[in-house]
Formats: structure tokens, C-alpha cells, sequence
């Protein structure tokens, strides 16, 4: 980690009369608006950036480490931890990675509930985003209205798991458990003044000349920049290319629903903002359609050996009994293979390398974070900008430390 | 459903077919082995003539001490275009654990070349600056080697 200041010391030394023009600042890692624990060097020209170098891994926890020691099931626990924003998506990559080694098919009621709350988690992701990214730049108040929203669906996250930030719903081969009675219905309520909490944003915010001023032609990246450092997800979107893997490499029957993919092509901080509300919007059009198919139905795959039976069946059954000791003390075996599963999280694709070797155990499990591909894109992004600007490009990255650092 | 892939394959192999190892088709997913002293070139084409414009991941395993090759690296190519994924593999002596960077042909590359090195401990020669990134840089190992234990050696301090 300290050899990032290795490097900037030794391009110092090449620099004639280092002082007289430039200087370096040390941005983070305890600095509120880098979103955790990520530091920056930056080299300043006055209050030009000349180069940005991130500087990651405070929040390292050898995540990847972890899993190969851990049962497949327990795997899903550490997956809450990674980006803590989006939990839900990353229970969802780790599972259907799972259940791609393990050919499951998911019953339909169990495949909407996962839509259902995914984009409810999108919702909750982008509040967060949104006001933590207003509050970088000053704008204060809009926080407090986001997270209005975001403790509204937190809650309803808790009623469905029981966990709030935390919630490990989604289980190899379906559901922890079928939502609550009267779960629709708290939705909707939710959903019928979300349009309202989206019009205050939008007088808030996007028609705020000031808010305009500061992200207007700041941070541009070009479509091909783009692709190459291999951005994902809003970001990608603001700089034109149309991907989107709920389209593109459909799962959990996200084909099946009708939605649109905003795209910007200005590339810069305003076109991710942009991008970003409207994806609220589709998000909201996605519960809407998910809730009106929620029909009663199993919520877990026909797979005794590898699926937690229910409470009642063990009680009454004496192999359930069995298949719940042996799955809790021993775990499943999964049949040896690799597969890459990705999914479109909130902020980009997050993909989940999984490779067996027949045992209880992962042989290795990788994350592709979006956040960590995302952020190694900041130095284009801010080269050439003021430094109060790196702090509204990080925002517009939207970027997790514990996915980055794992 | 992985026709197309294996079309791909087919290319791939007309251009040089010293550039397809063993092809392996399982779960809907392709993976090719490809000889370690041609992953670039191979990636190269797949890159611009294929249309594997993006690389999605790059992570690094370690198959165990007992095994030989020791290490692997998969590349997980995306095309923003026909959204097909392809998985190519490269596998790594424990001796000799040295591949080419692709950091020129993809810039994303250079982050998960670095998390590579830190972890798994391959090399990637040709790299703008291959030091470590998540662990310090005087930390001792690799920690996602099989023969590295899980609470490691000794407490790390960070004075």
C-alpha cells in the first residue's frame, strides 16, 4: 500500500524543482467523501489534477480466502459483507453460480421474489448513491430525503429475512423463506409515494443550476475508454454503449419483464447522474410488474439433498430430519466444474467465478466487483480536473470499499 | 447454445491452431486452454477480429501444491456487441509462474493482473507496474495459495 507513495517520491525526484510547481496531496482514507477507506495521491498543478493513483486494500479481509474454507451455504453470509449496499445482488450472483454447478431449475414464485427484492435493492442503492453523492458536492438536504426512502425499503427487507443491511435471503436452490403475510401490500404502499420522493430529487437536484454547473463536462470518459478499462453498468451506459445484462444475458426471467435501458452519451459525471435516475424508474416499473406476478407457489428447488427442508416437514418426516443434519453438519457435495455468472447489480456487472472440485467446499470463488473495475478507471476520469471535482467524479462512480477490497 | 462459441473456437484455430489448446464445453460455457507464449496473440484476434471487445475478469487459482501445472489464469472475455462470453485459460508451472500482461490490449487488465500477483503470486511480465495492491507491499506470501494458511503466519502489524 505505501508503495503508491514510493512511486509519486520517485517521480518527484525527476521533477527539477519539485516545490515551485507541484505538489502532492494525500486524499483519504479517512476522508468522508472517498466513500470508506480508499485513498488518493494526487499530484497537483495548483488545484489542477496531474495524475490521481487510488490506493486500495484498508478494507482487505481475504474474503476470496474464506470461502474455500467455508461450505457452499455458509459462503453466502460473507457475500452480505462484500458491497454492503447491494447485499441482495450479491446473494443472488453467489447462488445462481451455485446453482449453475448444480443444474437447478427455480420455481417461478421464488425466481419473481428474487426480482422483486433485487430491484427494491437497486432502489435502496442508488438512494445512497444519490445522497451520498449530493452531500460530496454540498448539497446537505437531499441525503436526508434518501434516506427516508432507503430505511422504507431496508424495512421491508427485514420483514422478508430478518436482516437489514444483512440479509442472506437467497439460498442455494431458492428462498430462506417465503416472504411475509401482507408483504405485497407494504410494497405497494411503497411504491404509491416513491413518485413523489422522485419528484422531490428531481426539483432537489436535476434542475438545480448549481448541482448542473458541477457535473456538466466533468470526468469524461469516451465509449471506448469505456470499454477498454472495462466499466460496467451506469457508467458504461452514460458513456453510450447500450449493455445491460438483465437484457443481454438474461436470468431470473428478466427477459420476460418490459423495461427500458437508459443510455447517455455525454460520458461525463451528469450523464451517470442521469442514467442513474432513470434507472429508478425502470427499477420501479420492475416491482410494479413483479409484484402483479406473485402467485402462491413453492419457493424452493426439489433437491432434498442440497435444500433445507421446512420446519413442519421435519417435524413430521424422519428422512427431512435426516437430509437437514447431513446438509448442517456436512454440507452438499457440488459436482466438480467452473462457471463465470454474472449479474447486473446496481452498479455494474458483478460476476462470481466458481470452480469445484466435486467436494462441500468451493476450490476457489472469485468476485468481479464493479466497483473495484470501476474505480480503477478514476485516473482517466479526473486527470485534468480540479480536485473538488475528483470528489464528485468518486461520487459518480459510485463506488463500495468492501467490494473493492474484499 | 454454444454454437456460436465453438464457431469462434473454429477461427481461432484456423488463424494459427497453435493457439487452441484444449477446448472444454460444460454448463453453457466454453473454455479454451490456450499455451501460455500465445495468450496475447490469441486474445489479440479474439479482440479485434472476433469482436471480444471487453475483458470482464481476469482472476488467478491455485490448483494445489501437488498438481502440476500449479497455476491457472482465466481470462473471461465479454463483447459488448454479440454478448458472448468466452473463458480462455492459461496453465502455469509452479517453477516458472511467468504469462504475458495484457494490459495493452485491455486497460482493465492492469488492476486484476495486480490482484493476480498479490494473491495467487503469478507473474505478469511486460506489466506498467506490477506490485501488490490489496495486501502491504511488504507483506510476506501469497495469500490465496493453497499451502498458505488461512490465518496466515504470524499477526500482521502495520507499524
Amino acid at each position: 500500500m505505501s508503495s503508491a507513495a514510493e512511486t509519486i517520491a520517485a517521480d518527484f525526484d525527476a521533477i527539477d524543482e519539485p516545490l515551485e510547481t507541484q505538489m502532492t496531496l494525500s486524499m483519504g482514507p479517512q476522508h468522508p467523501s472517498t466513500h470508506g477507506v480508499l485513498r488518493l495521491d494526487l499530484r497537483l498543478d495548483g488545484e489542477l489534477v496531474v495524475k490521481a493513483i487510488p490506493d486500495i486494500g484498508y478494507l482487505h479481509t481475504g474474503m476470496e480466502k474464506l470461502f474455500e474454507y467455508k461450505k457452499y451455504q455458509q459462503g453466502i453470509v460473507i457475500t452480505d459483507r462484500m458491497d454492503y449496499l447491494n447485499p441482495l445482488g450479491n446473494n443472488l450472483a453467489y447462488v445462481m453460480a451455485a446453482e449453475k454447478l448444480l443444474q437447478f431449475e427455480i420455481p417461478e414464485r421464488a425466481q419473481v421474489v428474487r426480482v422483486l427484492m433485487c430491484e427494491l435493492q437497486r432502489i435502496a442503492s442508488h438512494m445512497v448513491w444519490l445522497g451520498t453523492h449530493c452531500l460530496d458536492i454540498g448539497a446537505m438536504s437531499v441525503f436526508f430525503y434518501c434516506f427516508r426512502q432507503r430505511e422504507k425499503i431496508l424495512n421491508l427487507i427485514e420483514a422478508a429475512s430478518g436482516g437489514r443491511m444483512t440479509p442472506s435471503y437467497f439460498r442455494i436452490g431458492g428462498l430462506m423463506m417465503d416472504l411475509p403475510a401482507g408483504f405485497d401490500r407494504r410494497v405497494r404502499q411503497f411504491m404509491d409515494d416513491f413518485p413523489e420522493a422522485m419528484d422531490t430529487f428531481n426539483t432537489l437536484v436535476t434542475g438545480n443550476r448549481i448541482w448542473q454547473s458541477r457535473t456538466k463536462d466533468i470526468g469524461y470518459i469516451s465509449k471506448e475508454d469505456a470499454i477498454s478499462w472495462g466499466l460496467t453498468g451506469p457508467c458504461l451506459r452514460a458513456s453510450g454503449v447500450d449493455l445491460d445484462l438483465r437484457r443481454d444475458n438474461p436470468y431470473t426471467g428478466y427477459e420476460t419483464y418490459d423495461f427500458d435501458i437508459p443510455v447517455e452519451t455525454g460520458g461525463d459525471v451528469w450523464a451517470r447522474f442521469m442514467v442513474r435516475m432513470r434507472e429508478l424508474e425502470e427499477s420501479y416499473k420492475i416491482v410494479r410488474q413483479a409484484l402483479e406476478r406473485l402467485k402462491p407457489g413453492p419457493i424452493k428447488a426439489d433437491a432434498p439433498k442440497v435444500v433445507l427442508p421446512d420446519r413442519d416437514d421435519m417435524r413430521k418426516h424422519m428422512d427431512s430430519l435426516i437430509h437437514h443434519f447431513l446438509i448442517v453438519a456436512e454440507g452438499f457435495n457440488v459436482p466438480p466444474g467452473e462457471v463465470y455468472h454474472a449479474i447486473e447489480a446496481s452498479k455494474g456487472e458483478l460476476g462470481v467465478y466458481m470452480k469445484s472440485n466435486g467436494g462441500p467446499k468451493p476450490e476457489r470463488v472469485h468476485f468481479r466487483g464493479p466497483s473495484f473495475v470501476n474505480l480503477a478507471a478514476l485516473p482517466v476520469m479526473s486527470e485534468g480536473e480540479m480536485v473538488a471535482d475528483v470528489v464528485a467524479i468518486i461520487g459518480s462512480l459510485d463506488i463500495v470499499l468492501g467490494e473493492i477490497d474484499r | 447454445m454454444t454454437e456460436k462459441l465453438h464457431e469462434f473456437v473454429e477461427t481461432l484455430k484456423s488463424a494459427n491452431p497453435e493457439w487452441v489448446g484444449d477446448v472444454k464445453d460444460a454448463l453453457g460455457e466454453v473454455t479454451v486452454t490456450v499455451p501460455r507464449e500465445h495468450i496475447f496473440a490469441a486474445c489479440e484476434f479474439l479482440r479485434d477480429s472476433l469482436g471480444f471487445d471487453m475483458l470482464a475478469d481476469l482472476c488467478g487459482g491455485d490448483r494445489g501444491p501437488e498438481e502440476d501445472p500449479r497455476f491457472e489464469v482465466n481470462y473471461h472475455l465479454f463483447s459488448t456487441t454479440h454478448h458472448r462470453r468466452l473463458r480462455l485459460k492459461v496453465l502455469l508451472s509452479e517453477d516458472d509462474p511467468k504469462v504475458e500482461s495484457v494490459t495493452p490490449l485491455w486497460k482493465t487488465a492492469d488492476w486484476h493482473e495486480r490482484e493476480t500477483y498479490d494473491l495467487v503470486g503469478v507473474v505478469f511480465e511486460n506489466h506498467p507496474d506490477l506490485r501488490r495492491i490489496l495486501l502491504p507491499s511488504d507483506f510476506d506470501g501469497h495469500a490465496l495459495r493453497k499451502d498458505y494458511p488461512l490465518r496466515g503466519y504470524e499477526p500482521y502489524s502495520m507499524n
